[in-house]
């Protein structure tokens, strides 16, 4: 017969705002924003040979023991945790000053050795007021030098000025291996 | 006979809400871009530490987690647990784990995964430092003790 002309019937839209809120809400509810933060650490990878300069002269080195009462021993002194920022400054910006600290900024090593029973919040501790000391430090010195603090330099722009602040202080914070004293 | 004549109710026109759906859909791609669906299922307790020194992590699909803590369920015990995935694990699966999920990426993101271990305060360093010697044995040497940013004194 004739033609049927098919018209296609506009699809209602008026509802769509009421799906697109259930979505919206549904969303906002099932929303967590928190970004992830830790402290970085780089492991060192595994070697068989013994680590070549094992022999550091004693001055070069920070030694920070932490055992398994969450006391912190520094080169032998016990230290309470608030301290133990300060010390490593001194440590580090020591430029043999000093006979018992570092001769030298670049050559300044601390290292940290921990007891099998030390507690994972005083490591965390200790270990953050480390990484607060080279920051701080790295902090001044760019700041004394290029007028900028270390963590407002551009890693693009400014890729020179970073180096030469790692070079100045390279982050050497060596953790021993694990220890066991005492039974496990 | 004025020309501008007001008509008697004074009648307030009726908002146009036609680009109402579009506002909400712009919304709406924003929270499903900014969402982190909770994909997996705690079965242990870990309070972070805080730390002040901490540092954002990159992108999320370059993470490792790994969780260290005492089970939720009590029944379990206090004693801590690893937490890998959704199940408890030893320290001996963490090598296969960081395996099997450097596998399933690309080859070219695997030197830059980090391993997030969210471990409880409580926790005592020797279960750390196992986990640690493991991490090294596999070559993922980005680690990130997850902690809390608390505030600078």
């Amino acid at each position: 017969m004739g033609k049927r002309r098919r018209d296609i019937p506009e699809i209602n839209a008026g509802s769509m705002a009421d799906i697109a809120f259930l979505l919206l809400v549904f969303f906002l509810v099932t929303t967590t924003m928190d970004i992830p933060t830790g402290l970085q650490v780089a492991l060192p990878p595994i070697s068989e040979t013994p680590p070549e300069n094992s022999q550091q002269k004693k001055r070069e080195v920070l030694e920070v023991l932490v055992n398994s009462a969450d006391l912190l021993l520094v080169e032998g002194d016990v230290m309470s945790i608030d301290k133990l920022k300060q010390k490593c400054k001194d440590h580090l910006t020591n430029e043999g000053r000093d006979p018992s600290l570092a001769s030298s900024s670049t050559k300044a090593i601390v290292s940290l050795k921990n007891d099998r029973g030390t507690s994972y919040k005083m490591y965390v501790q200790v270990y953050n007021e480390l990484t607060a000391a080279y920051n701080e430090v790295r902090d001044e010195y760019s700041m004394r030098t290029y007028g900028k603090s270390y963590s407002d330099l551009s890693p693009e722009r400014e890729e020179n000025k970073i180096k030469d602040v790692k070079a100045k202080y390279p982050k050497k914070l060596s953790e021993a291996e694990p220890v066991n004293i005492g039974v496990k | 006979m004025s020309k501008f004549k007001k008509d008697g109710g004074r009648s307030t026109p009726a908002i146009n809400t036609s680009a109402l759906p579009d506002i909400v859909f712009m919304l709406l791609f924003f929270f499903m871009v900014a969402t982190k669906m909770r994909d997996r299922e705690m079965k242990i307790r870990t309070k972070l530490p805080q730390a002040t020194e901490v540092e954002k992590l990159e992108k999320k699909s370059r993470l490792h987690y790994i969780f260290v803590g005492p089970p939720l369920d009590e029944t379990l015990g206090t004693s801590p647990r690893i937490q890998l995935a959704d199940a408890f694990a030893t320290v001996d699966d963490i090598q296969t784990y960081i395996t099997m999920e450097n596998a399933k990426k690309d080859e070219a993101e695997v030197p830059y995964m980090t391993t997030s271990l969210k471990a409880d305060e409580t926790v005592k360093m020797g279960v750390v430092s196992d986990i640690k010697q493991e991490l090294r044995k596999v070559n993922a040497l980005k680690l990130s003790y997850t902690a809390a940013k608390a505030a600078k004194d």
